[in-house]
């Protein structure tokens, strides 16, 4: 093969689209937000994954993040919905076609705030999905002031001292009984990257929260969604690495012996390179003590926190027909005719 | 032995049997099990082929509370409520002095002999029950005592009034379903206090039954049963819902009737899904949803719940999302009287959301009707890409009714103006190239959609709240919000003619116009034979839509006046009317009444001639 030919086969991916097919309009989003370095690696995962842009479902709500779809998947549908209420929305429009990929991206006000209720609701039903938390400590659109996951003691410029304790998403996903939750930070796009590869995978609701710091309302070097605090306080808890099942190959940096395999629902692996012998991420009691006792010494703990992707997903209780239901037509919707008396014989 | 030694008796003279014609109240606390005995004479009455109707008057309660239910016989077939009870069936100890008081002169009183109730009445026939001796005598277990208790009343009632106990038994046997042991415990019960009341009582009074013909080829149905039946008919695919009193057997019924109706007679699988979400804000969220991607979707609820979905709402007329929305009323403002009917949405439910909103709304004025417009509401909200929101109440959607059978629609489904593959190549061909999801290509107002799930590359768009242009690209342009704001409104004007106009029924000679919707329509049709009686004949229009097609302007603008008859205190479809016609705003007047029960036709007859009186 020569040079040239490398070059030509890379730029498109197995189902013939360039990364171009997956841009979306230019960000309107301040310079250097961390919501732009994400959108950037869903376009990559979407890309390397062979997604079809026309089978993905963006949604969001409002808020800085709820904006970022916009700027991604130009060829998708995108719904932007109601504050703290995109989860509905995407719950109602997947069940039209199951075969779709839907993701969302919300924020901390969005999920943490007004829409904590249907966050954890959608969660519970394991709607198959990737539910992304852009999460800032801030409300960015409003011009800063606190959300639910900014952390005690923080100082904002008109808001004086926050006084209360920080909703952590992830142990919020894990009570309600989430089948994927992994952290990580928007300054390490290839964790981002490899995270949101094995969500899509995920035959579930796969929650991930994204440190994305504010650079205009919340960057002082000392807060926990800071850039720079982040930045020197994450504590990766493996390298992730998501391969397609159909190229049976095998990523040589992960370190031998410590490579754990995990099988998804369509066959596909993610395996978790482990950094601490003791961490098992298909351990729901396991995951919560971590994070409580990340918390403790205030660290941020980025990497698949947990996953099980035998739970059955919120499809498999509703016996659906094979076909997408949107695509059903009169002869399959409406009852025939002579059904029609032997109901009005059942009313009395 | 009918009445207690020592009571005068002075009991107005009356020869004249009353055959067919008389109302029974049954009172009795609720959570007794009463609605089984109740619901059991409503269908031997019917089945005995006289129009009769059933109200319930129901607390919002689980155990324990006041209940009452009131059966109309009328011969002529009138199924509105009236403001008298000719036979009172008294279980309740807490309630009784009330109800001695409401039976008219010469009625019956029918008590529970453990409650011994004080004879301040001499006018009234009164007959005792030994409820507790006979159930004690039928060895029942102690369980099933306090409900086998009203299967007393039925037997008592049977022998009062002459009702064939096999018309009980068959009645018992379409409850129970044909299990054998259930019904016989009941008969058996019907027939001890038959037999004990005709060893022991002398009838006195003058109230009859007997057979007609009068309900061969009708139904017995509710508002709400018939209003999931022709959802299912009209193909509904995804419901999000959220329990609410009067909505709530809606969707259970459906639950009940989809998996008969609508499993794919190959595989078994379902062509539907129905989620119980975790409140209002999320059952209009995933309705939406599944609208937006091209399912014929639902949700339905009542006051509270409409408020919550407001916001949503608005996103959805907005940004052209078909959904259907049934709003079954209770009384408001607030939680109000959960139990009691109204229609007090009308006003709310027009212009539910913030800034420039308005919708389209259905008003089924009948147990038919609901299945109508049970199908035809998806019909019209994909046509239109709009909410429709269909007012029912809690008198029309939970109490049963004499109905015309439902019929199976008569045309085919309207999907409205929606783009699959090929048909987007097509538009695309014509139009060079080009589609916008809201571009008025044919002048109505109303664009062309497509749906997720849809493979092709230029199908795609981003659906969204806030402002955006004909190719659905986010703008804050003054010029295209107001350019987008009225072609909303063309698409709205155009709907007039698609949606169910009013149904007019004139009188010769008359000179005043009556208005009412939905459910006040029994009072109203009841009303108008009465005052024809009495030389006052009347013309009638039933609304059956938002907003008013042509026929409803002429109508108001052909009377001289016109009475705008409603269940609500602020007068809401007149002010709509008012609105829409301000010139003729002095000539409409008001007939506004909100008490949580069913209009009466004497209420609004009293009301028309009334004002009428002043003139």
């Amino acid at each position: 093969m020569t040079e040239q030919t490398n070059v030509e086969q890379s730029s498109v991916n197995a189902i013939g689209l360039t990364r171009q097919d997956y841009k979306g309009a230019p960000t309107t989003l301040c310079p250097g937000c961390g919501h732009n370095s994400i959108s950037n690696q869903i376009i990559a995962a979407c890309y390397e994954l062979n997604i079809v842009p026309e089978e993905l479902v963006k949604f969001s709500g409002i808020g800085c993040s709820s904006k970022s779809p916009t700027y991604f998947l130009s060829r998708s549908y995108g719904f932007n919905g109601l504050h703290g209420r995109m989860p509905s929305i995407a719950l109602g429009t997947l069940f039209a076609d199951k075969t779709l990929f839907g993701i969302g991206v919300s924020g901390d006000g969005d999920t943490a705030s007004i829409g904590l209720g249907q966050f954890k609701h959608l969660v519970r039903r394991n709607l198959p999905m990737v539910y992304i938390v852009e999460n800032n400590g801030v409300y960015g659109l409003t011009k800063g002031q606190f959300s639910a996951t900014a952390e005690i003691g923080l100082e904002l410029k008109k808001q004086g001292r926050n006084p209360y304790l920080p909703v952590d998403i992830c142990m919020e996903a894990l009570v309600a009984n989430a089948s994927f939750v992994a952290r990580s930070f928007a300054g390490d796009p290839k964790q981002v990257l490899e995270l949101i590869k094995a969500a899509f995978m995920h035959n579930g609701i796969a929650v991930l929260d994204i440190i994305s710091a504010c650079v205009t309302f919340h960057n002082k070097e000392f807060h926990l969604h800071s850039y720079g605090y982040g930045k020197a306080h994450e504590q990766p808890l493996h390298d992730v690495s998501y391969i397609p099942a159909r190229k049976e190959i095998v990523i040589d940096d992960f370190r031998e012996g410590t490579i754990r395999g995990i099988t998804l629902h369509d066959g596909s692996h993610i395996l978790l390179k482990k950094l601490s012998d003791d961490y098992d991420p298909t351990n729901r009691w396991h995951a919560l003590r971590m994070l409580e006792e990340a918390e403790e010494k205030q660290l941020l703990v980025t990497g698949l926190i947990y996953v099980n992707p035998e739970y059955p997903s919120m499809f498999d209780n509703y016996n659906l027909i094979d076909k997408p239901l949107n695509r059903l037509t009169e002869n399959d919707l409406r009852p025939p005719r002579e059904t029609i008396d032997a109901i009005n014989e059942m009313m009395f | 032995m009918s009445q207690e030694a020592g009571v005068e008796i002075d009991i107005p003279l009356q020869k004249e049997t009353k055959i067919n014609d008389f109302t029974i109240t049954f009172s009795t606390v609720n959570g007794s099990g009463s609605a089984t005995a109740n619901t059991t004479l409503l269908r031997t009455l019917f089945k005995m082929g006289i129009p009769v109707s059933g109200k319930n008057i129901f607390p919002s309660n689980i155990k324990g509370m006041p209940t009452w239910y009131t059966l109309r016989l009328s011969k002529e077939g009138f199924l509105s409520r009236v403001e008298q009870d000719d036979i009172v069936i008294a279980m309740n100890p807490s309630t009784i002095l009330r109800e001695i008081e409401y039976v008219v002169p010469g009625g019956v009183l029918l008590y529970a002999d453990h409650i011994s109730p004080p004879l301040t009445r001499q006018d009234i026939h009164v007959y005792p029950m030994p409820v507790k001796q006979l159930v004690k005598q039928s060895n029942t277990s102690a369980k099933i005592r306090e409900y086998i208790g009203n299967m007393v009343y039925v037997g008592v009632l049977s022998w009062l009034l002459g009702i064939d106990l096999e018309k009980i038994k068959a009645a018992l046997a379409f409850q129970f379903k044909d299990k054998a042991s259930a019904i016989d415990l009941n008969f058996n019960m019907v027939e001890t206090a038959y037999q004990w009341a005709v060893e022991n009582l002398e009838k006195t009074d003058r109230y009859k039954v007997e057979p007609m013909n009068a309900t061969e080829g009708y139904i017995m149905a509710d508002g709400n049963t018939a209003a999931a039946l022709g959802s299912i008919y009209g193909g509904v695919q995804f419901v999000g819902w959220y329990p609410i009193t009067p909505a709530t057997s809606l969707v259970e019924t459906m639950n009940e009737y989809l998996p008969m109706l609508r499993q794919d007679p190959e595989t078994g699988k379902n062509t539907y899904a129905v989620v119980q979400s975790e409140d209002e804000l999320a059952s209009i969220g995933m309705a939406i949803g599944a609208g937006w991607a091209g399912l014929r979707s639902l949700t339905s609820t009542s006051g509270p719940g409409l408020s919550l979905m407001a916001e949503y709402l608005g996103l959805a007329y907005y940004a052209e999302i078909p959904v259907v929305i049934w709003d079954v009323q209770r009384v408001g403002p607030s939680t109000g009287l959960p139990t009691r009917t109204a229609q007090g949405d009308l006003i709310f439910a027009k212009f539910v959301g913030h800034g420039d909103t308005q919708h389209i709304i259905l008003i089924p004025g009948s147990v038919k009707e609901c299945f109508e417009f049970g199908w035809q509401a998806f019909d019209i909200a994909e046509r239109f890409q709009t909410p429709v929101i269909v007012l029912s109440d809690l008198d029309l959607g939970m109490n049963q009714w004499l109905s015309e059978p439902f019929e199976y629609p008569d045309r085919p489904m309207d999907r409205g103006k929606i783009l699959w593959e090929d048909d987007l190549d097509k538009m695309l061909d014509k139009h060079g190239g080009k589609w916008g999801r809201y571009v008025d290509i044919d002048g109505d107002g109303v664009p062309y959609r497509t749906v997720p799930g849809n493979r092709h590359p230029k199908s795609p768009y981003f659906t969204r709240g806030t402002g955006h242009d004909e190719y659905a690209n986010y703008s804050e342009e003054g010029e295209i919000w107001e350019k987008g704001l009225m072609r909303l409104e063309k698409k709205f004007n155009t709907s007039k003619n698609f949606i169910p106009g009013p149904v007019i029924d004139t009188m010769t000679g008359a000179k005043i116009g009556i208005i009412a919707s939905g459910s006040a329509d029994f009072a109203v049709i009841e009303a108008r034979q009465e005052m024809k009686k009495e030389s006052i004949p009347t013309d009638y229009m039933r609304i059956r839509s938002v907003p008013f097609s042509d026929e409803v302007e002429r109508f108001v603008f052909d009377h001289e006046r016109c009475y705008v008859v409603e269940l609500n205190q602020s007068g809401q479809l007149k002010q709509l009317l008012t609105l829409e016609y301000p010139e003729k705003a002095v000539d409409l007047k008001k007939l506004a009444h909100i008490d949580g029960l069913p209009l009466t036709a004497k209420w609004v007859k009293e009301s028309i001639l009334s004002q009428e009186g002043e003139k």
